[in-house]
């Protein structure tokens, strides 16, 4: 058995007030029962419901009582099984007491593992904390958490608590409410638990950590404030990048009949000389170069050890300075965070005293690391004050790295007054733009921060576990497509854009945008596209809706504003036998580009009159076999890609396949053309 | 040859980020520095950092050299030649006068820069006056006209390379305005004149001329009299040209040596505003961390590289394999396959624009919220009219507002959420130090986040908090070290600087490594003035309290080593309870347990790994029995 092993019980609310929420409950904990597959295989878990109609735990056959508590499965290693009780959750029908459901939850873990597991065990409470809990036999309430949280800490238990309310949270009453959630607080405060409240849908997927890393100190000694002044500090990674596992080659060379084949592919280096390719080096025959300009450098390992730099391990203070002059964006990789010695009250005093110092003269100070020993390279970083919010939970430093002066490429750029005034935004634009700014908030007062990190899940991390459990069913599937929940993390708020619709009109009438047909008529080379050093070519202002106009100036590109008609002039184009070919094959690119990008379908009128174009064309043309093929690419494309309401779309348009009536080239009969939309949508009727 | 390396040392897992974000730099570069080596760009003097005088000249050839060194490290396929005018000797392909190029050994005219150019551009003051001299070289009577030669000189080396795939730059450093001020009717214009087609010329063939003037407070240089012309600036650029002369040397310096690199686009990209309103912006990386280059493999009997052969063989059966695209992960027991397409398929989940979702105040950016360096944004009306407007607008609203945009940003490697950081421009002393624009700040999620704080959480009540007497002493001590001008990346890397220090003196086979000076240590020295002293002491004394004792003793043995010698006196101290020859004469060691047995090993020095038979044995062997 692993030694890191987790036992960890789901308690999940599912009673009424809670039916809206339960399908992103039932995807965050399933994602999170993915990675154990992966990451954790012998963690243990368990999953008890509340506020189910039914009851079914020991304590209510013990000793009565704890109704509608389910258990729903009893602790054990984490398999398959836990994936499909999870699918869809059952609904309940009472409402739900939180403190039961703790209560069996806590008798489970002390009944299977008794004092062993210490801080292995981990409860994880979802609920809307919206029902009453049940007044104790004995002393208040307040007394029952407290007593509860003691026991908690005692038996070295974890506890996570995520709390839905706000937006997805139900009608209810506020004093119920405000009541649990001082119970609630109770227990982050008394033992070692967390307390999240969610209010978007997006946030539920993010609250719950759905992989546990055991963090490791990268240092652990002294913070050398002076030779004479030291403190001792741990340091952790504060953030860092989640990944996709990196996956292994596969081989399919192993007999079928082979049940112990890995599949796995071996990768092997050999090094032969450039100007002799069969003879190998051994590898004791080889030595490393070092590039320097156009000359490699041979050195050896021995050599470069000798003369390499060595700094000592260490922590020092360089000094502090104003938190100004440590702008934002020179922040270069993840986060790390300083905290004191755990259990050395002199190390957090002195900490405290200089975070709480820094923070209120606004200072930072400047650090130079060596983690380990025998490092070839030190880090300047910069340590901002992290001030505790939890009497519990001692104040840190967070440290991040600052770059060096090889690290930064000082190019200039034109200051915006240099700029002509065209260029410049006039009061009025400025104040469209103002008033866009401020009510295009996701942070307004009183709310939740919409998509805040702490709370924002990975969605490409969700689709890469849910694709894995897809192929488990089913080795043929497609990729799912992204969660609906989750896509909204990649697109304006839709209800945002809807409450600031005459802001955005505004702002977007202010703004006229053209494309710069000047630009297009040049070759660039293509080494040379430096944005404003570019002189602009001056040419007589173009009415592109005149012919004169299209006649001039030679169309080379399906641009994003006029495409029809950039697509038109671009086909009756004679100066070259590709213009045709390639006024499709761009027009084709600019459709997909349309429906694809489309939000909520604003660009489906746009897309149907291109296809009209392009249809039209390919008649002319005499190219019905581009366009057909096109048109049951695009459409196959849209239902894979989840976009079936653009086929709907031209169904209502009468958009359909090129027929023989149409061109004699066409392989397409007149009924094929017309039930052509139809067949490939069967949902329609 | 990088990523065939599987021995590459300095790419640990840190560095390993998708090569989209790192830029690809798939052009090269291909300039010459024509230097103005005229008696006026001797004569010229402004007093430097140690107050003694420097001339223009001097500043020419620091800032080519500071150019050269950086070259060298994080751009070496890029060419550069240089070229001096208003020479006394001559020194070019096409033997014009007053044109003389500079070249070392084993190197092209036009060539990547070596380390015997470096160093021996370092020593060229000393030689110059003898070797290449200065002199006028356009002068009224006479029909030679040096700067037209040296254009000539300069663009014939750019021919090298396509335009497609190089870029090609001619920089001028004079500080000469007026050329030809000295000619007059006619001739004047016809010198003129034919200067300037030279110069046009140039530019159409794809070369672009760009002038680093050097001028001083008192007579700035007047871009409009000539050079304007010759490098093509008209109307608004002319008013947008900098004429660069700071009030210091080194202000002078800095500003020449930025304009020295040619300002790359990362890439070019769609920034989606609100309902199909969408704008052009470029991306520039301004700070990524610079790492030593690759290593190649060398034959160490011809010291000749060798290049690196991958194969792929079957683990079941040991057969050789194309390189597969399809990739297993176990799960549940089964091996689930997934091709190459598919996982690219996973992760494109928003088209590769940049999408506006909102504006939060800049309070909800923690400093936690980073995971790599941040790139920076800039608008561009190339393609789309009006982009640059609608980008100021916002920026400023942004600053006033204090707020910063959220956005996706749906990169192939990686999607993420970004914030977009407004930057003012701040200029110092003349020049620019940050430029206007916004940063994009890579956010990370929930995922990437992990609750250190939580971990070591006081499950019994409070944790200790500072007093406001401690917090006082520690705002008491920060005001004693105070670094007043830091600026970020003033420090040069020093493990960099040692590498290339190493591979300088190797490849010119010099005997000395020089030692180069470590920026990074504390500055000791201000750490013992009396001041800094007692408000460390009082500092220490309120929150350390009186009997504090230092945990590292004087001797500051490692902790390790500490902790290693502390156990050996515990287990001797342990070992010695039992009569070891006693039991091992009995055959009684086996009734011991492990903790007791390892007792006796420490204490003797022995190894403590293995299983108990093991450990049995060997304190046999170390008994002699």
């Amino acid at each position: 058995m692993a030694r890191n092993k987790e036992a960890l019980l789901l308690l999940i609310d599912v009673g009424p007030s809670m039916h809206n929420v339960l399908p992103e409950i039932e995807r965050v904990c399933s994602t999170l029962i993915e990675k154990k597959l992966i990451y954790s295989k012998y963690d243990e878990v368990g999953v008890i419901l509340f506020g189910t109609q039914d009851t079914k735990n020991e304590l209510t056959k013990e000793v009565g009582g704890y109704e509608h508590v389910m258990v729903l499965r009893n602790i054990g290693v984490v398999d398959g099984n836990v994936l499909e009780v999870l699918q869809p959750l059952p609904r309940g029908t009472f409402p739900g007491d939180f403190l039961d459901a703790i209560i069996v939850g806590m008798d489970m873990l002390i009944k299977k593992y008794g004092p062993t597991n210490m801080g292995k065990k981990r409860l994880c409470l979802i609920t809307n904390a919206q029902c009453p809990t049940k007044d104790p036999y004995e002393g208040t309430k307040e007394d029952q958490v407290t007593i509860i949280a003691d026991q908690m800490t005692a038996q070295a238990m974890k506890m996570e608590s995520i709390v839905v309310r706000g937006r997805i949270g139900a009608e209810a009453n506020e004093k119920i409410m405000d009541e649990n959630d001082r119970l609630l607080n109770i227990f982050s405060k008394r033992t070692r638990a967390k307390l999240v409240h969610v209010e978007s849908p997006i946030s539920l997927l993010g609250a719950l950590k759905t992989r546990n890393i055991n963090p490791v100190t990268i240092f652990r000694g002294d913070l050398e404030v002076s030779p004479k002044m030291k403190i001792k500090i741990w340091v952790y990674k504060k953030t860092t990048e989640e990944k996709i596992p990196t996956l292994k080659k596969y081989s399919d060379r192993a007999p079928p009949t082979d049940k112990f084949a890995t599949h796995e592919v071996k990768v092997d280096y050999q090094y032969k000389r450039v100007e002799d390719p069969n003879k190998f080096v051994p590898p004791e025959q080889r030595i490393k170069g070092y590039r320097y300009g156009p000359q490699v450098v041979p050195i050896s390992s021995a050599e470069w050890d000798a003369v390499k730099f060595k700094p000592e391990k260490s922590v020092k203070l360089l000094g502090f300075t104003d938190a100004e002059n440590i702008m934002r964006h020179y922040y270069m990789k993840d986060v790390n965070i300083f905290i004191p010695e755990p259990g050395n009250t002199r190390a957090i005093l002195a900490v405290s005293a200089l975070a709480r110092a820094m923070k209120e003269a606004n200072k930072v100070a400047i650090v130079r690391c060596v983690w380990r020993q025998g490092q070839g390279s030190v880090v300047v970083g910069v340590l901002t004050p992290n001030i505790s919010g939890r009497e519990n939970i001692p104040d840190s430093f967070y440290f991040n790295v600052l770059p060096f002066a090889e690290d930064v490429r000082e190019f200039q750029f034109p200051s915006f007054s240099n700029f002509p005034d065209s260029w410049l935004p006039t009061e009025q634009q400025q104040e469209a733009a103002d008033n866009f700014v401020r009510m295009f908030d996701l942070a307004p007062p009183g709310k939740e921060e919409a998509l805040p990190p702490d709370l924002t899940p990975n969605p490409v991390l969700e689709r890469f576990y849910r694709c894995l459990e897809v192929k488990w069913n089913n080795p043929d599937a497609a990729v799912p497509p992204l969660d609906e929940t989750l896509r909204k993390i990649t697109e304006s708020d839709p209800e945002l854009l809807s409450h600031n619709e005459s802001v955005l009109d505004e702002f977007r009438r202010a703004f006229e945008l053209k494309e710069n047909f000047k630009q297009l008529l040049r070759e660039k080379p293509s080494g040379s596209n430096g944005g404003e050093d570019c002189a602009m070519i001056h040419v007589q202002s173009a009415n592109r809706d005149t012919n004169e106009a299209t006649s001039s100036i030679k169309i080379e590109k399906v641009g994003d504003i006029t495409p029809i008609q950039d697509f038109e002039a671009m086909i009756s184009r004679r100066d070259g036998p590709n213009w045709v070919d390639k006024a499709i094959t761009e027009m084709k690119n600019k459709i997909f580009y349309l429906v694809e990008d489309s939000y909520d379908g604003d660009n489906y009128p746009k897309a149907a009159e291109c296809l009209v174009a392009i249809r039209k064309a390919c008649i002319l043309e005499q190219e019905p076999k581009q366009f057909n093929d096109f048109l049951r690419h695009l459409c196959k494309f849209c239902k894979e890609k989840n976009l079936r309401s653009f086929n709907e779309f031209l169904a209502a348009k009468e958009l359909t396949l090129i027929s023989k009536s149409e061109a004699p080239d066409s392989e397409v009969t007149e009924d094929e053309a017309r039930s052509f939309v139809v067949k490939s949508e069967p949902m329609l009727e | 040859m990088m990523d065939l390396d599987p021995d590459d040392i300095f790419r640990d897992e840190d560095d390993d980020l998708g090569n989209e974000f790192y830029e690809k730099e798939a052009t090269k570069e291909l300039a010459v520095y024509l230097v103005d080596a005229s008696p006026k760009m001797f004569s010229s003097t402004s007093p430097n950092e140690d107050g003694k005088d420097e001339t223009h000249f001097d500043v020419a050839l620091s800032c080519i050299s500071q150019s050269l060194k950086t070259q060298i490290i994080n751009r070496s396929y890029d060419e550069v030649a240089i070229c001096f005018f208003n020479t006394r000797e001559k020194k070019n392909l096409q033997d014009l006068n007053g044109v003389y190029l500079f070249n070392v050994a084993d190197r092209d005219y036009l060539d990547r820069p070596t380390a015997r150019l470096i160093k021996e551009f370092d020593l060229i003051e000393e030689s110059f006056t003898k070797e290449i001299g200065s002199k006028y070289g356009i002068v009224s009577g006479s029909r030679e006209n040096s700067l037209y030669n040296a254009l000539w000189v300069a663009q014939a080396l750019l021919r090298k390379g396509s335009v497609k795939t190089a870029c090609k730059r001619m920089l001028l450093f004079t500080n000469e305005d007026d050329p030809f001020g000295s000619f007059k009717g006619a001739s004047k214009i016809d010198m003129i004149r034919t200067t300037l087609q030279r110069a046009k010329d140039a530019r159409d063939l794809g070369i672009s001329i760009e002038l680093l003037p050097l001028g001083r407070p008192e007579e700035e240089f007047n871009v409009s009299l000539f050079y304007a012309d010759l490098i093509g600036l008209e109307g608004d650029e002319l008013a947008q040209f900098i004429p660069s002369a700071g009030e210091k040397l080194e202000d002078m310096k800095d500003q020449l040596r930025k304009r020295m690199f040619k300002k790359r686009i990362v890439r070019k990209i769609n920034f989606l505003i609100a309902n199909g309103l969408s704008i052009e912006l470029n991306t520039y990386a301004l700070i990524r961390p610079t790492v030593p280059g690759a290593i190649t493999w060398l034959d160490s009997v011809t010291n000749r590289a060798l290049k690196a052969e991958r194969s792929f063989f079957c683990a079941d059966t040991g057969a050789l394999l194309q390189e597969s695209t399809k990739r297993i992960q176990i799960y549940k027991n089964e091996t689930i396959k997934l091709s190459v397409d598919e996982l690219s398929e996973i992760k494109r989940i928003s088209t590769g624009n940049l999408r506006l979702l909102g504006f939060k105040p800049l309070s909800c950016l923690k400093d936690y919220h980073n995971l790599r360096p941040s790139t920076f944004l800039f608008p561009s009306d190339e393609d789309i009219i009006g982009s640059t407007r609608l980008f100021i607008a916002v920026h400023r609203s942004m600053l006033r507002l204090k707020r910063f945009g959220v956005a996706f940003y749906g990169s192939s490697s990686r999607p993420q959420l970004v914030a977009l950081v407004a930057q003012e421009e701040i200029i110092i002393a003349g020049g620019q130090v940050e430029p206007p624009g916004m940063h994009m700040i890579y956010l990370p999620y929930s995922d990437d986040i992990r609750d250190i704080e939580e971990l070591h959480s006081d499950s019994n009540g409070t944790a200790p908090c500072a007093t406001d007497e401690q917090i006082k002493n520690a705002a008491a001590l920060m005001k004693r070290i105070d670094l007043k001008d830091f600026s970020v990346c003033q420090f040069a890397n020093p493990a960099l600087q040692r590498h290339y220090a190493v591979l300088q003196a190797l490849a010119l086979e010099e005997d000395e490594i020089p030692d180069i000076n470590d920026e990074t240590v504390p500055d000791e020295e201000g750490m013992s003035r009396p001041g800094v002293v007692k408000s460390l002491e009082e500092f220490k004394l309120s929150v350390y309290g009186e009997n504090y004792q230092e945990e590292n003793g004087p001797g500051k043995a490692v902790d390790a080593s500490k902790k290693r010698k502390a156990a050996a006196e515990l287990a001797a101290k342990e070992s010695a309870i039992h009569d070891w020859g006693e039991l091992a004469d009995n055959g009684k060691l086996k009734d011991l347990t492990v903790a007791q047995l390892k007792c006796y090993l420490t204490a003797h020095n022995l190894p403590v790994a293995g299983k108990k038979e093991a450990l049995i044995s060997r304190i046999l062997t170390h008994m002699g029995k």
